[in-house]
């Protein structure tokens, strides 16, 4: 039989989260209480001889159901105050004592039932209740099928907005970024080719002054931007412009002095 | 233990299922009684399965438990419309209906 142990954690497990459908004031608290009378509903099932239905149950309402329900909870905004005003005069008491009654109406017709429980049972593996599925209640089993289908079709329908405005895709968008002044080409890449394709100097134009806008505004805001008037000297002097290579090195050797230091003293240790 | 234990507590279950469906405002709240109104309805069909020793019962409660989740879907569609036309999901607020 079944232990008392087992019933009476089940109990407990189920039956104190239930009660916070009536008195917890936010729907999460609610949500996260049903998932723990679901767990306890499986462990009830699993205790009952219905391994399989226990494991449906977890990955059905714990992992599917629930989270579906907070998914919606999510979306709907979880400060959704609850109004306490009564619209219909003591309905309150009137709902206390329906439910009640329900329960006590059923109470009693189960105190009626004279059931000897049966000794031995076949265990509700997934073969067993496969077998029944497939065989007595196939046609259930299709009719079902039908109706996850319809239910997934009436949410999409449900749920479907239609478009009032035209959609802005990518040529309505640049038509308008053209209409409102902007460059329609793409803006130049930074450094100064041949003698300086760092991120940090911004480009020249063809008259050689710099093109502060080709410098990600990023390295502006963090005072990154290096200029490129050394290049634009040399672009203009006329004296220098035969000569290939510059005085990049001369350049290059202010910045690594230390890193070259560093080579030196190397070198000399061997 | 005798399993009818279970089928009093699923009673419990679905007495405190029905008394939120009865006293709560909040469409999501009350929407979560009748998931566990269904889920006592279940436990009763499995502790029943257990006392005959058959497991027809298990397969009726697995029948419920794909009704359920098609439900679910439903409904809660239906209450993301309701909180699309209206921007609140209390179960008052229809009372405009009556015109």
């Amino acid at each position: 039989m079944i232990s008392p142990v087992l019933f009476w954690s089940v109990a407990i497990l189920t039956v104190i989260p239930a009660l916070s459908l009536l008195f917890a004031k936010k729907a999460v608290h609610v949500a996260m209480s049903i998932v723990a009378v679901m767990v306890g509903l499986a462990v009830a099932y699993v205790g009952l001889g219905a391994p399989f239905l226990g494991a449906v149950q977890i990955v059905v309402y714990t992992g599917a159901v629930m989270m579906l329900f907070l998914f919606v909870l999510m979306l709907v905004g979880v400060d959704q105050r609850e109004s306490m005003k009564e619209t219909l005069v003591g309905q309150r008491w009137i709902a206390l004592f329906g439910a009640g009654g329900v329960a006590v109406l059923l109470i009693s017709a189960v105190g009626q039932l004279a059931y000897e429980p049966a000794e031995e049972m076949t265990e509700g593996d997934p073969e067993a209740i496969a077998q029944l599925l497939f065989t007595d209640y196939v046609v259930v089993m299709e009719i079902l099928g039908a109706l996850l289908i319809t239910a997934a079709v009436g949410a999409l329908v449900l749920t479907h907005t239609p478009r009032l405005t035209p959609r802005r895709g990518q040529a309505e968008r640049q038509r308008a970024r053209v209409l409102a002044g902007a460059n329609p080409v793409n803006r130049p890449m930074p450094g100064v080719y041949a003698r300086h394709n760092a991120l940090d100097v911004p480009a020249l134009d063809p008259e050689g002054k710099p093109i502060e806008e080709s410098v990600s505004r990023v390295l502006e805001i963090r005072h990154q931007m290096d200029t490129s008037t050394q290049y634009e000297a040399h672009l203009s002097d006329p004296s220098k412009r035969g000569t290939d290579k510059p005085d990049h090195e001369s350049l290059a050797k202010s910045d690594d002095a230390e890193t070259g230091e560093a080579e030196n003293g190397k070198e000399d240790e061997k | 233990m005798n399993p009818i234990a279970f089928v009093y507590l699923a009673t419990v279950l679905f007495g405190i299922g029905a008394a939120a469906v009865l006293l709560r405002r909040n469409a999501i709240i009350a929407f979560m009684g009748v998931e566990l109104m269904l889920n006592a309805a279940n436990l009763a069909l499995v502790a029943f399965s257990r006392i005959h020793g058959e497991i027809d019962g298990q397969v009726m409660a697995f029948f419920v438990m794909v009704v359920a989740a098609a439900e679910v879907v439903v409904g809660l569609a239906i209450i993301i419309a309701l909180f699309r036309a209206r921007q609140t999901i209390s179960l008052d607020e229809p009372a405009e209906l009556k015109g």
